[in-house]
């Protein structure tokens, strides 16, 4: 190598770091305006649901900080004086009961649509995404109608019903993806071993495509805990009432706006997932991911 | 071993053929054991999905007490009404302008992302994501205090410049546009997280041979990455198409539908009259109105689907 030709890959090569560097740089600033963009909202409430109805009614002092000290005051009115540990319990015992069923419902059916063939097994597949794709504000009425006949109107247990509209197809079929991604020798060694479908489903499917289950389970739990249209639509009496509607709508009393409770409340409400995820993203993005970009 | 076989051939292919006829028996248990466990399935998807869609295309040939059967007597009043037309064309507007938007935030973000040396993409993506995994009812009503007439924070900021308070939610302009900007916010992440899952799938070797035959930045993502993405934006596009012209939190919470209904989409405007004004049948035909754009997508989208698992294998 001669001189001349270390000289331009050493210059080359400076040129490339800079270049990298400055590529770096240009990406987190950019990247900061976005995080400030996406992180607003969320930043504003716990902003205000740490100030006192006096700082928040203040019309000149700056929204963005908390000048006059910071009070749980607001989260102590939401827990005694309302009805948001209601509809709370109602959630739980809502998203609970949906979750075991979806889940059920989907790992048998899926288990059975990637691995068994009976007639009509591939169209069920391919329905079973279109269905999916009904959104629930098309359903919503004539369920209303369907609800009201079977005299679950104003219970809570029609979203037990109802729910797994939302989350029954998206769960099979991502569950379809992972169970055919398991090699078929290993249903073969276990047949040879004597292992009925049961045991064949218990034994290596479910924990073999444990990923999947995770990644499905994440989805029917956010799905129903968010879930908004249903319950907005069949549900009118706070005893009944869900978290999503029961602070959008109920929280708010007379024509003052508490705004210092709404935002403990929205918070409060918005806990249970924001943790599921901090624990679990990469499981959850993995399963979306792997649910849409393949079959 | 060629005596035994001689003296008792039946005995010996028994075992041969048994398994075959065994195997059929078994098929055919199998195929009853699988159409069991996929009859919960089937129940929930027939009796909860299908079932309703097609009563609601009877229910919107009702008159409002649903005791007569007047046709398409509701789909004819609807199209005779300008409210009408403006929820049609605001439901247009918000769900192209909110998609494109997301569509276009998705694609930067992850390619930003991207650029990051690998330790810190995990942290950065969690924190992009926090718009998308709050429940959207709840963060809506961040945003309907942030726009607040009296308290917003946005026109505090705006004062603090010198300029003056927008009307964010009763000028029905801007109130257009504060409900397309939530939208964004709170869709732009699933964008994110699938094109960069896309992004992650593009073979280095690509970008090296582009680099090699001297393709700049903007070249390699225009002829490696595109083409390479092409099926996964379609996909996610649609997908989202869909999502956002079904959607009805946001609109429902910041503004009802107004100011004086320039705000309301599809989904809003069936609530309105279907729930709040008791007419079923009316709320039923305006939201069997999404179904056309609903059943494209969904054609476009399987397809997609479908090519992308032949090409994976």
């Amino acid at each position: 190598m001669t001189a001349a030709t270390a000289e331009y890959a050493r210059a080359s090569g400076a040129s490339l770091k800079r270049s990298r560097r400055w590529a770096l740089f240009t990406s987190y600033f950019f990247l900061v305006l976005f995080a400030i963009f996406f992180l607003i909202p969320p930043y504003y409430m716990i902003v205000t649901s740490l100030k006192s109805d006096a700082e928040v009614a203040h019309l000149a002092s700056n929204p963005w900080i908390i000048a006059n000290g910071l009070t749980l005051e607001q989260y102590r009115l939401l827990f005694r004086e309302t009805d948001f540990l209601i509809y709370f319990k109602n959630t739980v015992i809502v998203t609970l009961c949906v979750v075991a069923i979806t889940m059920v419902v989907s790992v048998l059916a899926a288990f059975s649509l990637s691995r068994m063939r009976f007639w009509g097994s591939g169209i069920l597949a391919t329905g079973i995404f279109l269905t999916y794709l009904i959104p629930d504000t098309l359903l919503f009425i004539p369920l209303f109608q369907i609800v009201r006949g079977l005299g679950l109107l104003n219970s809570y247990w029609s979203m037990v019903l109802v729910y797994p509209t939302l989350t029954v197809p998206f769960c099979t079929w991502i569950m379809i993806g992972y169970f055919q991604s398991i090699p078929k020798e290993l249903d073969e060694a276990a047949l040879i071993d004597g292992a009925g479908h049961m045991q064949m489903l218990l034994k290596i499917f479910i924990p073999v495509a444990l990923p999947g289950i995770i990644a499905a389970t994440i989805f029917a739990f956010t799905v129903s805990w968010a879930a908004f249209v249903y319950p907005i639509a069949f549900l009118f009496s706070a005893d009944q009432q869900v978290l999503t509607v029961g602070t959008v709508t109920s929280l708010i009393k007379a024509d003052v706006y508490k705004w210092g409770m709404l935002m403990a409340g929205a918070l409060v409400a918005a806990a249970p997932p924001l943790i599921v995820y901090a624990f679990l993203m990469d499981y959850y993005i993995a399963g979306l991911t792997a649910g849409a970009t393949k079959g | 071993m060629v005596d035994i076989v001689r003296r008792y051939p039946g005995q010996l292919l028994k075992p041969a053929l048994q398994p075959r006829a065994g195997m059929r028996q078994f098929v055919r248990r199998r195929s009853t054991i699988a159409f069991l466990m996929c009859l919960p399935l089937i129940v929930i998807v027939a009796g909860l999905i299908i079932y309703p869609a097609l009563y609601s295309i009877f229910l919107a040939t009702l008159n409002k007490a649903q005791t007569r059967f007047i046709g398409l007597g509701n789909f004819s009043y609807l199209l005779s009404r300008d409210t009408f037309w403006m929820v049609i064309e605001q439901s247009a507007i918000f769900a192209l302008t909110a998609v494109l938007f997301k569509a276009l935030i998705g694609l930067v973000t992850a390619h930003l992302v991207n650029n990051l040396p690998s330790k810190g993409q995990r942290k950065w993506r969690g924190m992009l994501l926090v718009p998308w995994v709050i429940p959207l009812a709840l963060s809506t009503l961040g945003w309907w205090w942030l726009f607040d007439p009296t308290h917003s924070a946005f026109n505090w900021l705006i004062r603090g410049f010198g300029g003056n308070d927008i009307p964010w939610l009763s000028d029905p302009y801007w109130a257009r546009f504060s409900v397309i900007l939530v939208n964004v916010w709170y869709g732009a992440p699933f964008f994110l997280i699938m094109y960069l899952a896309a992004l992650k799938s593009v073979p280095e070797q690509l970008y090296e041979a582009a680099q090699i035959d001297g393709a700049n930045a903007w070249q390699r993502f225009l002829h490696v990455t595109l083409p390479m993405m092409r099926n996964i934006i379609a996909i996610t596009v649609l997908f989202s198409l869909i999502v956002t012209f079904a959607n009805f939190d946001i609109v429902q919470i910041m503004t009802a539908g107004g100011p004086r209904n320039m705000t309301h989409v599809f989904a809003t405007y069936a609530f309105l009259l279907g729930i709040r004004s008791g007419d079923l049948p009316l709320g039923a035909a305006v939201s069997l109105f999404m179904f056309p754009i609903l059943a494209v997508s969904a054609v476009f989208i399987l397809r997609g689907v479908r090519k992308r698992g032949r090409e994976i294998g």
